[in-house]
């Protein structure tokens, strides 16, 4: 399945790009599963989720935990804990 | 549509006038504000930039405002969230919340600047007077600050 990605802040810095399409395997289910592969797709990306507890998730604009199965969604977004206000 | 991801400052006066309009039985308007400090954590701050997440945020935003509407009385709401380059003084945020009597209108304007600091899509960085960039941290204190309305 393709989705988009998009990354905000810090996550968006280290991993030098605002958004891509990718092809997911069929191995990854959840968005955890979704952090684990990305990190080993080159330093840059090593270095964003280095720390996954602190990575935030939404898939189609809407918070998850990291055990959410993706599912059907086509956006997903990772971002560092909000800090508007 | 009572809530607003802009650039542009906003005017307080203006936006009351709006939601009270001609309206004759409101009794408390509550307003929040909240700019940007020329230092954190003893470092001099000379700009802001404010990131967030389009789409997601009008979303959040306008869940939080719903969630207000159905647990206080009120007769209107209206939420101002600024993006971009602000400067020391600047405007950031603006909630405005409009009831018959005021501890509904302080309560809602409490919890929506509680939901909105700890769910909305919006990321802060601080520049130094040495132009270096640093993202602001996620405080304890404001996720604290929300359970106190969970039911």
């Amino acid at each position: 399945m393709t989705v988009t990605l998009r990354y905000f802040a810090w996550v968006r810095e280290r991993v030098g790009r605002a958004e891509e399409r990718v092809e997911l395997p069929v191995s990854v289910v959840t968005v955890a599963d979704l952090i684990v592969w990305l990190k080993a797709r080159g330093p840059e990306y090593a270095h964003a989720f280095e720390k996954p507890e602190v990575i935030r998730a939404a898939l189609d604009q809407i918070h998850v935990k990291p055990q959410t199965a993706i599912g059907e969604a086509r956006e997903i977004a990772f971002f560092p804990p909000v800090t508007g206000g | 549509m009572s809530v607003a991801v802009q650039a542009e400052p906003f005017d307080i006066a203006a936006e009351i006038k709006a939601l009270q309009g001609a309206r004759t039985d409101v009794g408390a308007i509550v307003t929040f504000t909240g700019t940007v400090r020329d230092e954190a954590k003893g470092r001099p701050i000379v700009e802001m930039m404010l990131e967030h997440y389009p789409g997601m945020t009008e979303r959040e935003l306008e869940r939080v405002e719903a969630e207000a509407h159905a647990r206080w009385p009120l007769q209107g709401v209206r939420i101002i969230h600024r993006i971009g380059s602000l400067k020391p003084g600047d405007d950031i945020v603006l909630v405005v919340t409009l009831s018959a009597h005021r501890q509904a209108a302080f309560e809602a304007a409490e919890f929506l600047m509680d939901y909105l600091k700890t769910r909305a899509p919006f990321w802060k960085k601080e520049v130094g007077i040495d132009g270096v960039g640093e993202w602001v941290d996620a405080r304890d204190v404001d996720e604290a600050a929300l359970k106190r309305w969970q039911p």
